[in-house]
């Protein structure tokens, strides 16, 4: 109890736990969906597009414009000011891009889902690499962009995160039975007139905006673990749609909590600690599932 | 006026004709049964009854202001959904998606037509069950409950007994008589002609385009449908 309270004394934990418990809860709702519809690997695709999109952010303002004419290297260098002054904007922009892309790419028959979305995240992960690569002598430290810091969180970030969470929980809510009949019965629901199309973007859209939120302190390789153990761990004891919603938002936001814990009492890196006490809630849920089946695989 | 009139419609995937010539006429308290062999055009027809694909040519008129929305849909189950967690109320409650436009949740008067259907088809005692954890049979009456929420007319039903056993087979043939006798209108897609000639009135066979659209008793008279059903799938030209 003390290591909680000691924990909540810095105002850089106060941000992490604000954030974290909130793009955890986004995070678990929308993983339901994207469980169930098969599209598991999008929040994987994303991540790593927002890795290459953080890094430019990152290094626009140290891009060095004197050897273009002042015409144009005035207005540019005031858009790379800006989007370094709002860290998170161009991996928004860019993720959101990318997540529609996503979705053009998986209904054209021309390339398989899965293909589609190891194109983009490797896609991602090299440019990103290059991009560190060329502009030398910087202080962006790869590790933390792949596996997250608590100490990335602005006072700014928090606000963006929890504004933009808020949406997603709203948007979520109201839509609930759309998003039901769209992952249950896609065929269904467009035969009784739902445009399945807006909320299989929307539920992209989503996605792409809960994986940017959680990227800076869950790390690009990790975020997406979020939205995938949850949802898993819950399918295993639940049978009912609304509880599996309710049990994977539970589990996501305790497992996020009782992470930051233990990383903060033993000084574990803290992206990757949450995502262990996922995998741990996930076995044990298993083995319960296991034993009330009465042994049966 | 007749429910669905289709009038020298033809449908084509990317330019592709897929099946032509077809006229036909569904009225309201008929039973049509649509056979053919696969690729024969059903699965493309059906998409056009249920506004999904527009055709090419010809058109596609529904009367007594039906809407193709308003067609309640059994279609064919895909694995994913086999394993997916919701209950069997929330699989039914489904069908009542577009009763109140994108409104959310669900109205009392939604829950109300959800049981109801849920009662209809002597399914109340698994209401509470996973959807997973039913027999074939029992998940084709849950799906078959919430395309009556979606509908009060019209009946469209996708193979609805593919898979099945001989005697859970036998019952949904009966449970969909009882819908028929109380006053729908059912529309089915089957590849199984002998049942359809015993159970519907109306037959249409497909094969790319419309080979006979009559009576059931005029279908079996005919070239095609007396070698249809010796069981000559593939045989007939």
């Amino acid at each position: 109890m003390e290591v909680i309270f000691d924990m909540l004394s810095f105002t850089f934990m106060q941000r992490a736990i604000i954030v974290g418990v909130l793009v955890s809860l986004c995070a678990a709702l929308l993983g339901v969906s994207l469980v169930l519809k098969r599209y598991a690997m999008i929040g994987t695709g994303l991540s790593h597009v927002g890795f290459a999109a953080t890094v430019i952010a990152g290094v626009v303002i140290t891009i060095d414009l004197s050897p273009l004419p002042g015409w144009l290297a005035g207005p540019l260098g005031g858009v790379f000011e800006f989007i370094d002054s709002m860290p998170l904007l161009l991996p928004l922009a860019v993720t959101v891009g990318a997540a529609f892309l996503l979705l053009r790419l998986n209904e054209s028959s021309k390339i398989n889902g899965d293909s589609a979305v190891a194109l983009i995240s490797t896609s991602g992960i090299a440019i990103g690499v290059i991009v560190m690569g060329v502009t030398t002598g910087i202080t962006l430290h790869i590790c933390n962009i792949l596996f997250g810091s608590i100490f990335a969180m602005t006072r700014a970030d928090m606000y963006w995160s929890i504004a933009l969470s808020i949406v997603v929980i709203i948007l979520f809510v109201l839509f609930y039975k759309q998003l039901f009949a769209v992952t249950y019965d896609e065929s269904f629901a467009k035969a009784t007139g739902t445009k399945v199309e807006i909320y299989k973007s929307m539920l992209a859209l989503l996605t792409a905006i809960t994986v940017v939120l959680g990227m800076r302190m869950m790390g690009a390789l990790l975020i997406a673990s979020l939205t995938l153990f949850p949802a898993l761990s819950a399918m295993r004891l639940c049978k009912r749609f609304l509880s599996v919603v309710i049990v994977a938002a539970v589990i996501g936001v305790t497992c996020f909590f009782v992470g930051m814990v233990f990383s903060f009492a033993l000084d574990l890196p803290p992206g990757a600690t949450v995502v262990g006490i996922n995998l741990i809630v996930f076995l044990l849920f298993s083995c319960i599932a296991f034993i009330k089946r009465g042994g049966r695989a | 006026m007749a429910l669905i009139t289709c009038k020298d419609a033809a449908f084509a995937y990317e330019g592709k004709v897929v099946v032509e010539g077809l006229n036909f006429e569904v009225a309201e308290g008929d039973y049509l049964c649509i056979v053919g062999e696969n690729g024969s055009g059903k699965t493309t027809l059906m998409k056009g009854l249920l506004g999904l694909m527009r055709p090419k040519s010809g058109k596609i008129e529904m009367g007594d202001g039906l809407k193709p929305t308003h067609i309640g849909y059994l279609p064919q189950q895909t694995s994913a959904q086999k394993n997916f967690p919701a209950s069997v109320y929330e699989v039914v409650i489904s069908g009542r998606l577009n009763s109140r436009g994108a409104m959310p949740f669900y109205s009392r008067q939604d829950r109300h037509v959800a049981l109801e259907n849920i009662e209809k088809l002597g399914i109340t005692p698994i209401r509470k069950k996973s959807f997973r954890e039913l027999s074939g049979g029992q998940q084709q009456r849950v799906l078959l409950a919430r395309a009556l929420c979606a509908t009060e007319k019209v009946l469209l039903l996708d193979e609805p007994v593919s898979g099945l056993d001989p005697i859970v087979t036998a019952e949904l043939y009966q449970t969909i008589q009882t819908l028929h006798k109380d006053g729908l209108t059912i529309i089915m897609i089957s590849h199984d002609v002998r049942s359809g000639v015993e159970h519907a009135n109306q037959m249409l066979h497909l094969q790319n385009r419309q080979v006979f659209f009559g009576t059931a008793e005029e279908y079996v008279q005919t070239e095609a449908g007396r070698h249809f059903l010796q069981g000559g799938e593939s045989g007939w030209k």
